[in-house]
This record gives C-alpha cells, structure tokens and sequence, in this order.
C-alpha cells in the first residue's frame, strides 16, 4: 500500500490521549491498522502524555484496595474478545470487528442517489459521532462540497481525485471543516471509504448536505 | 524499591519498573507486583480523580487497571513506550470503557497492546532511554498555551470541541496548538542533543 495522504497531528494527538469521538476512533484506528508512519507518530504522542501523567501527584490508595487487589491476582484471567473472522487483509482491524466478519460485499447497503450507497456502522449510545460506509460508483462527480463539520474519510478501495490529489487505498483525508471539495472517483472501479462525521444535529445531516444538488432535497 | 512520587529520574524508574513487569510475566512474581502496585496505583488513582470520579469509583478503576498489568504484563513492550505509559494507557482506555455500552468493542481491546514481543535488545533498550530524555526536553520547552492544551487533553480528558469551549478559543486554534506542541517532540526526537 501506498499511502500518501496521512492524519492531521492534532488528530493523532488526540487519539494518543483518548479524547476521539469513538467514529473517529474507529478510522484513525484502521488507518494507523495500514500506515505504519502514523503508527509510530502516535506511539510518539503518546509518550507526551506518559511525560506529563508522571508529573502528577500520588493519591493515597487505601489499605483495602490494595489488598483486595493483591487478593484477586489467584483468579484474574485475561479475557480477550473473540478475534473476528479475518477479511484476509481486505479490512483493517477495527473495522473487520463491526462488521463481524462479513466481506463489503455482502453488506446491505441502502442506494441514496444514482452511484451512492451508504452502509451505517453501529456505535454507543455515549458516541455523539457517525460512522459509515460511502460506495461511489465508477466516475462518479460529487457536487461541491464543504463538511459543516469535524469529518475524516479514509478509503477502503478504489480512488477519487480532488484539488488536494489522488486518494486511494490506505490514504485518509483528514480536512479542516472549512474546506470545500469536489471528489470525482475513478472509471475503473468503485470508490469505497469508511467515513467518521460529527453527530447530524451539529451537522445538519450530512447526506442531505451531500446530496441536495443530487437529488434535490 | 521504587520511588513513590514524583520520581527524580524517570529514566532510572522506567527501567526499574520495567524489570518488575518481566518478572510478573515471566514468574507470576507477587511482590514485584505488589511493588509495582505501590509506585504506580496513586498516581492512576490522581488521573481518575481529576476526571471527576468518586474516590470509590477511582478505587474500583485503580483495581481493574492493576489487575489488567496483572494479566497483560506479557504484552508489555518496552520499545513501545515506559511502563508508565503503557498502564495509563489501560487506566484511560478502562475508564472510557466504563461510559461505553457493549456495542461496540472496548478501546481497551484497540490499542493498549499488542501481540507479546521478544525482549528488547540492549540497543533498543538505549534507544528508549534517549527517547525518554527527548520527550521530557520537548515536554520543558512547549510554551504555556500550548502546555495547557496537552494537559487538558491527557490528564482532564476533554475532547478538541470541549477544550475550545472551555477557553473560549476557536477549534482551529486548539488544533493549531496541538500540531505546535507535537512538532516540538518530533523536532526534539530526530535531533537528539
């Protein structure tokens, strides 16, 4: 994989310590899954936080949590969740986890428009974010577009090209809510991208955002 | 014994600690533990407290972090960052946990560790060592503006939009900081002094 688009290190920095939207969560996650660049700029990020967390005062423990903890050692297991089946690769990680294994393909995903489909991936209650899967067709022009929104796209399969490049497999785009693009995805294959947005009352739903000169709603 | 609080070398403690973590994953050793318990279970208790957890709470999650080291000491890779990272890792990612239903899979499974790994070479080891003095020069020449968003980001766990609100500043100018104060550790990592 050739990954030349990589996350913002603001994202990569709260990611570090933990303060992500679990959607965000969930894409940064896979990208770090496929880059090992952005991997280690967040192992980096993290050792700003081990820094600063050492400086902190000590909190006495009381006599009983320490011996209720020593008690438990004899029994304490470590329970690991089921591994998901594996995609082989085709997914990364976090992703394969809330899909349960299954492949894109087989996923039911609700058409929008002409050339878009959408797939919504399941989150907490406490997640104010949105996760989902966005398949463009071959050659499809997106209108114009701005996010309105905190927003971080990460593309599974396929390309599209904007004024930023050429994004495909691996790459992530991790843009300022200011920022307006038109992507056009590529004729030789569908464009699918894993999409993290913020949640749709601060977003003014994005699909209909998208959508409007599309469909006209 | 390990220093208790505030460490005057976190370097000597870190290689310490570490030491005590391969002799829980390879021995099951209960007074290395139970040394580990008492260098680290306050400071994991202060970083739940300023959270804004009860002092019951914060002993339950102080318990369930240092039942994870317990468990997970195998997994513990030095080249990955001290121990002291390695178990606020599990104490932040066990209290995000706790606000999280079952839907979805626990952060504490995503990133806290990894596939165990053969023990570090004495290289590697000296590698770390450098490491650690560069994040801590980094950490003493980040400006006060951009201090204050690292320290509400790790220590207060509040999120970018939550930040901007508390300070009243724009989300751009919290990223902006952030991006400084990270640019500051990459700058101090790749040209050690």
């Amino acid at each position: 994989m050739n990954i030349e688009h990589h996350l913002d290190a603001a994202t990569l920095v709260a990611y570090a310590a933990g303060t992500l939207d679990e959607a965000f969560n969930v894409v940064v996650a896979s990208h770090l899954d496929w880059c090992p660049a952005c991997a280690e700029e967040a192992r980096r990020a993290a050792l700003l936080g081990g820094e600063l967390i050492g400086k902190l005062a000590a909190t006495p423990v009381s006599d009983e949590c320490r011996s209720r903890t020593l008690g438990m050692l004899d029994t304490a297991t470590l329970h690991r969740f089921p591994k998901a089946p594996s995609s082989g690769g085709e997914l990364p990680e976090a992703l394969e986890y809330l899909l349960k294994g299954k492949s894109l393909a087989e996923l039911s995903w609700k058409r929008k428009a002409p050339g878009l489909a959408l797939y919504d991936l399941p989150l907490s209650e406490a997640s104010s974010g949105k996760l989902f899967l966005m398949r463009i067709a071959p050659g499809t022009a997106m209108p114009e577009h701005g996010h309105g929104g905190e927003e971080i796209t990460l593309i599974l399969s396929g390309a599209y090209n904007d004024r930023f490049g050429r994004y495909a497999r691996g790459d992530v785009a991790d843009l300022d809510e200011s920022i307006e693009h038109q992507p056009i995805v590529e004729k030789d294959s569908a464009c699918i991208c894993l999409v993290a947005t913020e949640a749709p009352t601060r977003f003014k739903s994005w699909p209909a955002r998208l959508l409007q000169p599309l469909i006209g709603i | 014994m390990l220093p208790k609080d505030n460490p005057a070398d976190p370097k000597t403690e870190d290689l310490a600690a570490q030491r005590l973590v391969q002799r829980v994953a390879r021995n099951l050793d209960r007074e290395a533990f139970a040394e580990l318990f008492d260098a680290f279970a306050p400071r994991v208790k202060t970083f739940i407290i300023r959270k804004g957890a009860s002092p019951d709470l914060a002993e339950d999650l102080v318990q369930e972090t240092m039942i994870n080291v317990w468990t997970k000491a195998g997994y513990y890779d030095p080249a990955k960052g001290s121990v002291l990272t390695w178990i606020f890792t599990i104490a932040r990612n066990l209290r995000i946990d706790r606000i999280r239903r079952e839907s979805s899979r626990p952060v504490s499974e995503l990133g806290d560790f990894d596939p165990p790994s053969e023990a570090p070479a004495g290289e590697e080891i000296l590698a770390r060592k450098d490491e650690a003095r560069s994040v801590a020069r980094a950490l003493s020449k980040i400006p006060p503006e951009q201090m204050e968003i690292l320290t509400l980001s790790f220590i207060e766990d509040l999120p970018q939009a939550e930040i901007a609100r508390r300070l009243n500043l724009p989300l751009g100018t919290v990223k902006s900081r952030m991006r400084l104060a990270y640019g500051h550790l990459r700058k101090n990592l790749e040209q050690p002094a």
